[in-house]
């Protein structure tokens, strides 16, 4: 795949996680999932699913040529 | 036994940042930033202690007390995508640039990439004033935790002397190598003492299912975000995060890394290590309502101390205490040791030596205003009342005002010094404003609206700065190539 379009993608995703983080839907939801509060729940999967989201990013769309450049100095 | 426990821990801190000194190297580079050799691991754990104060126990839990569940998604949600994301997007790329060139500061950096003296003694400026806030905050803090957690046994001033020395011990003797190894160990001790902590007074309370469920019997409101965290205040939070980009004590610990691969832990793992220590503290600050009853105001700030007083004393409470003082120190080290490496290099040696000056000078210069910086904190601390923690959340504000001046810096060959020097006038003229105008409004918002000035702020200083910087002229080719080369294609 082209890497102009992976980084391209890891960007779109960023910004749909972003939209992800207001769970609208959940405001005065008081019902409980998996012991907690499901407002609380769902952001504590949401900090699980950023790293692994993340994981992606780093992995597929790092960017090129930073490692490269001769340790010159001043 | 608190205090054993306290002096013990303080003992082994001061220890590990002595052991760096053994391979200490002699020069300015090795002190300022360990000649930048650190691994992943011991960056991840620099950046996250950096950034988390004795906030992320005290009060989150305090905030999780008063406004429930939804601290969370306002405060450790929000920063596990938006500090990763700023990491991944300009943690390498500074740091490729400040290798390239030998940088060892963020003002240096920002001076020469639009080449102008001028807007780095502004920037020296602004930085420093919105750094000595949370210097205060953190000593004063272990002040007051000290003195609380004893039952006033032991006075706020002693807490705060011993927060001083021991950063003071292994800040001036290791450097930023001891800074980093401290802040590893301090970073571990607050996450595990954090969810140990957690367990234990859970398991006193009958479990999470029980206890919960008397908070959603007695607080129903605690359960859910309702009208506490209205949906725009939740959007214009997630602009407070960006602060870390213009930190000079994060900005610092960027430059010491190997490579720009060592950034990737960092980034991945970032969010992990936010869950780990903000779910306890939010918990039990929402399960406090059902057996510390009754708590007003900042009052609230204290519940996570008068739980453990109340369900785990002795031992416990002694931990918890060396937890508070490892979140408080492994932040106030890297803040004095950059604030120590800007006097020195930004203004001593730029100016007063005109970069000509000895590796043994600079070190030396550097050990003495990290000892002055700190002496000044403490004096301060003694006169300076509890308001200053206000402070905390306009400082950040202010920082992350500031972070489109790094996004310029890096990404946009067409900004100008006038410019970034407009956009950071523009911060200084709608922060006091909105200081004046919020300084005594508890969770001020612009007309009540739930958007925090932060947004404004953000908006005004990058349309400023864009306007600006296109009818200006642009830095020197030259200069620009420095930062900008033709043949390399980093995207």
């Amino acid at each position: 795949m082209n890497r102009r379009f992976v980084v391209r993608l890891a960007w779109v995703a960023i910004v749909v996680a972003y939209l992800l983080h207001n769970d609208l839907w959940l405001w005065d939801d008081s019902g409980l999932l998996l012991g907690v509060p499901v407002g609380l729940t769902y952001h504590i999967g949401y900090c699980l699913a950023v790293a692994a989201l993340m994981a992606l990013v780093v992995r597929f769309a790092w960017p090129d040529g930073l490692d490269d450049d001769p340790p010159t100095g001043r | 036994m608190t205090l054993t426990i306290i002096l013990i821990y303080l003992g082994l801190v001061l220890g590990i940042g002595m052991l760096s000194h053994r391979l200490f190297r002699g020069t300015g580079e090795d002190y300022f930033l360990a000649t930048r050799t650190i691994g992943p691991f011991i960056l991840l754990m620099s950046l996250f202690g950096t950034h988390m104060t004795a906030f992320s126990l005290l009060g989150a839990s305090g905030e999780g007390y008063r406004t429930g569940i939804g601290v969370f998604s306002l405060m450790a949600s929000s920063s596990a995508l938006v500090v990763p994301v700023v990491f991944y997007t300009i943690g390498p790329r500074l740091w490729a640039i400040g290798k390239r060139h030998g940088y060892l500061t963020q003002v240096q950096f920002f001076r020469e990439r639009w080449d102008s003296d001028a807007l780095g003694l502004t920037l020296f400026v602004v930085l420093i004033s919105l750094v000595i806030p949370y210097l205060l905050i953190g000593v004063m803090g272990g002040g007051m935790t000290l003195s609380r957690i004893t039952h006033q046994a032991v006075p706020s001033w002693v807490g705060s002397i011993l927060v001083c020395l021991v950063v003071l011990g292994y800040v001036t003797y290791g450097g930023l190598r001891g800074t980093a190894w401290a802040n590893t160990f301090q970073t571990l001790v607050f996450m595990i003492l954090g969810g140990v902590t957690f367990f234990w007074i859970v398991d006193q309370l009958g479990g999470l299912d029980a206890a919960l469920a008397k908070v959603a019997a007695s607080h129903p409101e605690l359960m859910i975000r309702g009208d506490k965290i209205p949906p725009m205040k939740l959007l214009s939070y997630t602009c407070i995060p960006l602060s870390v980009g213009m930190f000079p004590h994060i900005f610092m610990h960027w430059l010491t890394a190997r490579h720009a691969s060592t950034f990737r832990l960092a980034v991945v793992a970032y969010p992990l290590c936010v869950a780990v220590v903000w779910i306890p503290s939010v918990l039990l600050g929402v399960l406090g309502n059902a057996t510390i009853p009754g708590l007003e105001g900042p009052a609230a700030n204290s519940v996570l101390v008068q739980m453990i007083d109340k369900h785990a004393p002795g031992l416990l409470a002694g931990l918890l205490a060396a937890g508070v003082f490892a979140a408080i120190m492994s932040s106030l080290d890297s803040q004095v040791l950059s604030l120590g490496t800007m006097f020195t290099q930004d203004i001593v040696r730029h100016y007063g030596f005109h970069d000509r000056m000895s590796e043994r000078r600079q070190v030396l210069v550097g050990r003495l205003f990290v000892v002055a910086i700190l002496l000044v904190t403490f004096l301060l601390s003694l006169v300076t009342d509890r308001s200053i923690f206000k402070l905390g959340i306009w400082s950040f504000t202010g920082f992350a005002a500031l972070f489109p001046i790094v996004i310029a810096a890096v990404f946009w060959r067409g900004s100008t010094k006038h410019g970034v020097l407009a956009s950071i006038g523009s911060v200084v003229v709608l922060w006091t404003y909105f200081f004046v105008e919020g300084w005594s409004i508890p969770g001020y918002t612009i007309g009540g609206s739930g958007v925090l000035p932060v947004t404004a702020m953000i908006l005004v200083s990058t349309i400023v700065l864009i306007v600006v910087s296109l009818f200006t002229a642009r830095p020197e080719p030259q200069v620009l190539e420095r930062f900008f080369p033709q043949q390399r294609n980093v995207r």
